[in-house]
């Protein structure tokens, strides 16, 4: 196994409006493997989209390093290649698109590298392609759907050929199918393209299927490991104000009743499965 | 207040070549003080519908009556009818422009030409009513709160007109869980203590289940479905036909009850379910 991205004690503060300083990193560490999904969770303020921006060097670390594929971030002559490395993709679809057409929209990282515009063409077509939505590739941005323009959003990052993306609530904005739509694209990549994900989010029911979930809070990494061992610490983790996926606090909450029912319950089918034996 | 809404249609840039039905022949009464949350994907013409009731849009045809007046006659007094029916949209947030907090919320208010002192007690009633600290938070500017209580004074802008009837659309999207739970629980208060109308527009059925009087499903701009959560989380046929989730829970106890465990179909949250599970198991071991 290959360590794409290793951070390291990484620390980050910034100044809030009164002009005291606030730790929104203190001492990160965390290793993310080639071909990962991982999930990071953790209440607003707690520092994940802070940590993301270090993956691909929109921000550096006060204290400590980040290194992705051994290029060390911090190092400005690195810039430009670790943000090939690791795109990113935002929160909200319309702040992201910046082309006219989508087609012309994907195009416009690799044109910035000075690519031919032959391999422009190869590539994206294969991005719209991966993300399901060659068909819309002469349309105009702002008639298509939030899960539709999230999709061309990460099409224009793999345009870009990266090895991972890391994507920051890219479906806080979106509908239930928007949000599924973005969901089974990002899975897609990761299993089809082996694409290294780190995708950030408030939606308990998204790290169900990850490989590794951590839970951010107050600036550190404060619990990891797969969706059943996290989502079992059920009273951590509404203690510092998160949710788990419904089924398995029922099933917590059936437990301390004296049920036999396993802890690490996470879908409907499992819980059907785990009452009628 | 009441509102009646009769055989309304919308119909979007009509006779071009871009004419859309938004909504069709919608018939809805709404009780006074009721509490209805309003579910349906994108598209389904929910946000058409919510901006006739202040009279935002005007129908194609069909009407709205609130408290017995039609909103859309000819001598309305529009001003009048938009101060008793609150409208919040989504990310009202991207709406505050002022200075300060304090004088964000007062706009509304200024605009009805009311005294000072009756504007200063509307702005700390409504900024108590969101749960936001008046003395720490009313000169600070809009865009230095986190995104949760930037929502807030949104809300109390609206609050400030002291609205009768107060509709949110998708009130708590994009907040983390502790966010979105204070902002729906002050949303239930409002109900409860003020007696306003309330209409909560939202994808989540779990956060509908825990709310609301009753529901209204839209499907391509008709009214698909109408009851209480109970009566309408129990056609999951019908919810799924529509693309629409219906909550774990309720999933759970239809999948229960295709395995021939006898639980009611009525139930969608986690508290009625432990509750049911339990007698169900002591049952067996009774047995």
């Amino acid at each position: 196994m290959e360590t794409i991205v290793k951070i390291r004690d990484v620390h980050f503060e910034y100044m809030n409006f009164e002009e005291q300083e606030i730790a929104a990193l203190d001492g990160v560490d965390l290793d993310v493997q080639k071909g990962e999904f991982i999930v990071i969770i953790g209440h607003n303020g707690s520092g994940k989209s802070t940590l993301a921006k270090h993956i691909n060097a929109l921000l550096q670390p006060s204290r400590g390093t980040v290194w992705i594929k051994g290029m060390d971030a911090s190092d400005e002559e690195n810039l430009w290649n670790i943000r090939q490395t690791a795109g990113m993709v935002f929160q909200n679809p319309d702040n992201q698109l910046v082309a006219t057409i989508v087609e012309e929209d994907v195009a416009f990282g690799p044109e910035n590298l000075g690519i031919p515009s032959t391999e422009i063409r190869k590539r994206v077509d294969s991005a719209l392609a991966a993300v399901g939505m060659s068909e819309f590739s002469d349309a105009a941005p702002h008639f298509l759907s939030g899960g539709q323009k999230q999709r061309v959003a990460i099409a224009g990052v793999l345009a870009m050929k990266p090895d991972i993306i890391v994507l920051d609530e890219p479906t806080a904005m979106l509908d239930p199918s928007g949000r599924q739509e973005v969901l089974n694209t990002v899975k897609y990549l990761n299993k089809h393209e082996g694409i290294t994900v780190i995708h950030i989010t408030h939606f308990m029911e998204e790290a169900v299927d990850a490989d590794r979930v951590v839970v951010m809070e107050d600036g550190k990494v404060i619990l990891e490991g797969t969706p059943r061992e996290v989502f079992e610490q059920v009273d951590l983790l509404k203690e510092i104000g998160l949710d788990v996926p419904q089924v398995t606090e029922l099933a917590h909450e059936l437990r301390c009743e004296g049920l036999d029912i396993p802890p690490d319950v996470l879908t409907v089918e499992e819980m059907v499965d785990a009452l009628c034996q | 207040m009441s509102i009646s809404i009769q055989n309304l249609t919308h119909i979007y840039m009509e006779g071009t070549p871009f004419e859309s039905v938004a909504i069709k022949d919608v018939n809805l009464e709404i009780q006074d003080g009721e509490f209805i949350g309003l579910i349906g994907h994108t598209g389904s013409g929910k946000s058409t519908l919510i901006q006739h009731l202040n009279g935002l849009l005007r129908p194609t045809s069909g009407t709205i009556f609130i408290d017995g007046t039609d909103i859309f006659k000819k001598d309305m007094n529009m001003q009048t009818l938009r101060q008793q029916v609150g409208l919040v949209f989504q990310y009202p947030e991207y709406q505050l422009f002022e200075e300060t907090v304090y004088k964000d919320i007062a706009f509304g208010p200024k605009n009805l030409h009311l005294s000072e002192d009756e504007i200063d007690r509307r702005i700390r009633e409504s900024m108590e009513l969101v749960g936001l600290d008046f003395a720490e938070v009313k000169d600070r500017s809009p865009f230095e709160l986190s995104g949760g209580q930037r929502r807030r004074v949104a809300i109390a802008g609206v609050l400030a007109m002291k609205p009768k009837v107060l509709i949110l659309d998708e009130p708590a999207a994009g907040l983390d869980p502790r966010g979105k739970n204070e902002i729906l629980s002050q949303i239930k208060l409002l109900h409860e203590e003020y007696n306003l109308t309330i209409i909560l527009v939202s994808h989540s059925m779990e956060d509908i289940a825990k709310l609301v009087d009753r529901i209204v499903v839209m499907n391509k701009g008709s009214v698909a479905l109408t009851g209480k959560p109970s009566e309408v989380f129990a056609q999951s046929k019908l919810l799924e036909e529509i693309g629409l989730d219906i909550p774990h829970i309720a999933k759970l106890m239809h999948g229960l009850k295709e395995r021939g465990m006898d639980v009611p179909e009525d139930i969608y949250t986690i508290e009625e379910a432990k509750k049911v599970i339990l007698q169900l198991k002591k049952g067996e071991y009774n047995a």
